[in-house]
């Protein structure tokens, strides 16, 4: 009784009563037909146009076992191919051969990717030299991968020599780094000499696992820079406020927190990149060159897995055909194990970071 | 734009509520004035009539102050006026009692004769009733001058309650057998000083309201 | 112990918009200062100038002496000194997601270097029961990462996590709003037994709040501080108009 004072019902004017709906008429159950399909119809086009994209990778799969399946043996993974005309033999080089360029073009690429991301999100927002930097790294990632290979051949492969006018003042502090005895396997076709003229820089000079290396990281660096600063952008501002709160500096901020909440998308973008450039095949063509037996050097052309492939197809001999077949199925396993791998650890990474 | 204005019409409504409330405690004052004056009986009822609905207001009144603090949070001046409203309702519900008890006495005084007491009942009532009248301006107005206006009253009407019981207690002594009559009288006058001292109260709350200071106990009248 | 706060003159931009105007403001050591205000009044960004996390914003700007006991913190200091000393509570509870609850009260210590694992064990137990949370998490310290709590655990968690540097002062930034009137309760409890040890000072949208846990409570208007005085004076009888009318929801 006391709330009547302040709460009185509104005022209710003789409202209609609306006719409740009747769902067994015929004009209903004709609309609910007709939903029915248009949906079911509509289900089945996108089930189709699934099976229309997915059947071209199956029909590959297929064939490449069918063809390749039966030169698998262990001598395939063991041994470098045989003396032209002798059967046998298999692409052990170039599996190895993929390994070092791509552990290379890992080292290479990777470090300058995210560094460069991160500067992106962290550092340079609002700044001409970030826009420059996005507007490259757009550029590099269009450039056709044969223009890639023949920019770094005339870089790295193209014999070169510079004189380094520059540098003639500091020429006694050279000697100690020149006399460094770095391994052969090392090496890198890049040297220095000092004569009564000068000081000067070599480069190049012949093919090398080193220039397909670098080629490679090149082709790294836009998807890895890309997926940082977009990864970086996803963690939310708040647990940057945090840190910087408790009198964290930026630059561990950036390192501790920031890194470290984006990682498992920063390290699935660093996959995605390695998963697409070990099919590459034209960087490598000016730049490794291939080669027949084993290598260990960066010094000198190496082999690799597409790019054997290449050649082999390229080549009148059956028997390197076989083996071009059998690399086929191998890589392509190899990069669908990549890419399971990749989404393997990014579910793992999103149920990790929700939880 | 105005925001709150549900709470702000619920103010308005209390601050209504209180003021029908007042008229009414005011019209029992009246009353009983007017039955001294004529000793008629049946205004004696009116007012007896009027002590249950003045009841009833004051509950109702409490009720709703209650409501609009639980349910508004009120702060500052509102609190203020919510607060002074809880207490007048108290005082003006007291006044009301005091006109029946004035009611009271002059049924009891009918059944004796009317003399000509030498007290001036009518010009203290009519001072207490003034008294009342001006407190309750000074509510409508939110008009903190003449609430303190009303406070300086007070004394002059304590003076003049002092004066009746003087002069009445002298009357009993030197004429015993009007003893009844005397003594009703007095009890008139307390109670009209009492409707005084409510009033006083009702002024202090409006200062308190306006000003938000508590001036209450600063006049001692009498040590 | 907490450190009085004295600020002089203080003035603060977000690129040409002239946030906070001449604000002159006495904080008391150990005692729990509010400050209401409506939406955008700047007393966000005022709270924000006490640790210097307004400078983090590239466009921000300030001007004006603010003083922690004897040290000018614009002048006498570098930002990540100051923020080691004022610790700040934000509106929505923030914990580090890739972290145990015993990392997220740790990373004060952690992240500044800090190895020692005995003191460390140490000073999460003592903040985490200074914030009234070690009872609830204790056993589940380095399995459970911090974003698995709930609002209200989260929350004193992240002022468990400002408390485990042990600063002088504590910065509330509408701690209490995203979160249900039990875990509020819990935290304004918590703000009046912390209030002997620090100087607190807490943004709130919310007035009755304000009049629970401070002391003293400054109005804030349009980038101008109206009205400073004890909390019961501003809510019973404040002198500016605009605060009356703010306090009694009659603002326009």
């Amino acid at each position: 009784m006391s709330t009547n004072a302040f709460h009185t019902p509104p005022p209710n004017g003789e409202g209609e009563m609306r006719a409740p709906m009747d769902f067994q008429s015929r004009r209903m159950r004709l609309n609910s037909a007709w939903r029915y399909a248009v949906n079911h119809a509509v289900t089945g086009l996108a089930v189709l146009s699934t099976l229309l994209v997915v059947a071209p990778l199956v029909a590959i799969l297929v064939y490449l076992v069918y063809m390749g399946a039966s030169s698998l043996n262990v001598a395939f993974f063991t041994h470098i191919p045989a003396p032209v005309g002798e059967p046998g033999g298999g692409m052990a080089n170039s599996i190895l051969g993929s390994g070092i360029v791509l552990v290379l073009a890992s080292l290479l690429g990777i470090p300058v990717g995210i560094a460069a991301g991160v500067y992106l999100a962290e550092f340079g927002r609002g700044k001409l030299l970030a826009a420059a930097i996005r507007f490259t790294a757009d550029v590099l990632n269009g450039v056709p991968s044969i223009v890639m290979g023949i920019a770094i051949y005339s870089m790295l492969v193209f014999p070169e020599d510079f004189h380094l006018w520059f540098l003639y003042p500091f020429r006694h502090l050279l000697a100690p780094l020149m006399a460094l005895n770095i391994p052969p396997a090392l090496q890198i076709p890049m040297t220095f000499s000092v004569d009564a003229t000068g000081v000067w820089l070599h480069v190049g000079g012949h093919f090398s696992a080193f220039a397909g290396g670098v080629a490679l990281a090149i082709m790294m660096v836009p998807t890895i820079t890309r997926t940082t600063e977009e990864m970086l952008a996803t963690v939310p501002h708040a647990i940057r406020e945090a840190a910087l709160g408790l009198g964290v500096p930026k630059w561990r901020t950036v390192m501790s927190v920031s890194l470290k909440t984006a990682s498992p998308g920063i390290i699935t973008g660093c996959m995605l990149a390695f998963a697409r450039v070990a099919g590459e095949t034209a960087p490598l063509l000016f730049t490794a060159f291939g080669n027949q037996f084993w290598s260990f050097r960066l010094n000198e052309p190496i082999a690799a897995l597409p790019l054997q492939i290449y050649i082999y197809a390229m080549s009148p001999y059956d028997e390197w055909h076989r083996l071009a077949w059998a690399g086929s199925l191998v890589l392509i396993v190899m990069i669908m194990v990549a890419v399971t791998l990749v989404r393997i650890y990014a579910s793992r990474g999103i149920l990790k970071g929700a939880s | 734009m105005a925001t709150r204005i549900k709470f702000q019409q619920n103010l308005d409504d209390l601050k209504e509520r209180l003021l029908i409330m007042a008229g009414m405690a005011e019209q029992a004052i009246q009353r009983s004035i007017e039955a001294y004056r004529t000793r008629d009986l049946s205004i004696c009822e009116l007012v007896f009539q009027s002590e249950p609905v003045i009841n009833r207001l004051e509950r109702e009144i409490d009720q709703m102050a209650l409501d609009l603090l639980a349910m508004e949070q009120p702060m500052a001046i509102d609190l203020r006026f919510i607060l002074s409203v809880i207490r007048i309702n108290a005082d003006l519900e007291r006044v009301g009692d005091q006109a029946v008890n004035i009611a009271v006495r002059i049924r009891e005084m009918g059944a004796f004769a009317n003399i000509e007491l030498p007290v001036d009942i009518p010009k203290l009532a009519s001072l207490s009733a003034a008294m009342v009248r001006k407190a309750l301006q000074a509510f409508i107005e939110a008009d903190a001058e003449m609430a303190q206006s009303v406070l300086k009253l007070d004394d002059q009407v304590d003076e003049m309650n002092d004066a009746a019981f003087y002069s009445l207690s002298t009357l009993i002594k030197e004429r015993p057998e009007l003893t009844p009559q005397s003594l009703n009288a007095l009890i008139i006058a307390r109670n009209l000083e009492r409707v005084g001292d409510h009033a006083t109260n009702i002024a202090e709350d409006v200062i308190f309201w306006v000003r938000g200071k508590d001036v209450r106990h600063n006049n001692p009248s009498r040590a | 112990m907490g450190v009085g706060i004295n600020v002089e003159h203080l003035n603060a931009w977000y690129g040409t918009t002239h946030t906070l105007q001449d604000i002159n403001l006495n904080i008391p050591a150990n005692h729990a200062t509010a400050l209401i205000g409506p939406s955008g009044c700047g007393k966000s960004t005022f709270v924000r100038c006490l640790n210097r996390m307004h400078e983090t914003n590239p466009i921000a700007r300030a001007s004006g002496v603010v003083k922690m006991g004897d040290i000018d913190i614009y002048k006498d200091a570098s930002p990540v000194t100051i923020r080691r000393r004022v610790g700040m509570v934000f509106q929505r509870p923030n914990p580090f997601p890739t972290m145990s609850i015993y990392d997220n009260v740790a990373s004060g210590l952690k992240l500044n270097g800090f190895r020692n694992k005995a003191i460390l064990d140490e000073t999460v137990e003592r903040s985490l029961k200074a914030s009234a949370l070690w009872e609830e998490v204790k056993d589940d310290l380095k399995k459970k990462s911090g974003a698995s709590l709930s609002g209200g655990q989260q929350q004193r968690m992240c002022i468990a996590r400002a408390l485990a540097v042990d600063p002088e002062v504590l910065l509330m930034d509408e701690p209490a709003s995203a979160l249900d009137p039990v875990s509020t309760s819990k935290i304004e409890d918590l703000i009046f037994q912390l209030k002997s040890q620090y100087t607190i000072v807490i943004v709130t949208h919310n007035m009755q709040q304000a009049a629970r846990v401070a002391e003293n409570t400054g109005f804030f208007l349009n980038g101008k501080m109206v009205e400073f005085d004890s909390t019961d004076r501003i809510f019973t009888n404040p002198k500016d108009k605009r605060t009356e009318d703010y306090i009694t929801g009659r603002f326009g």
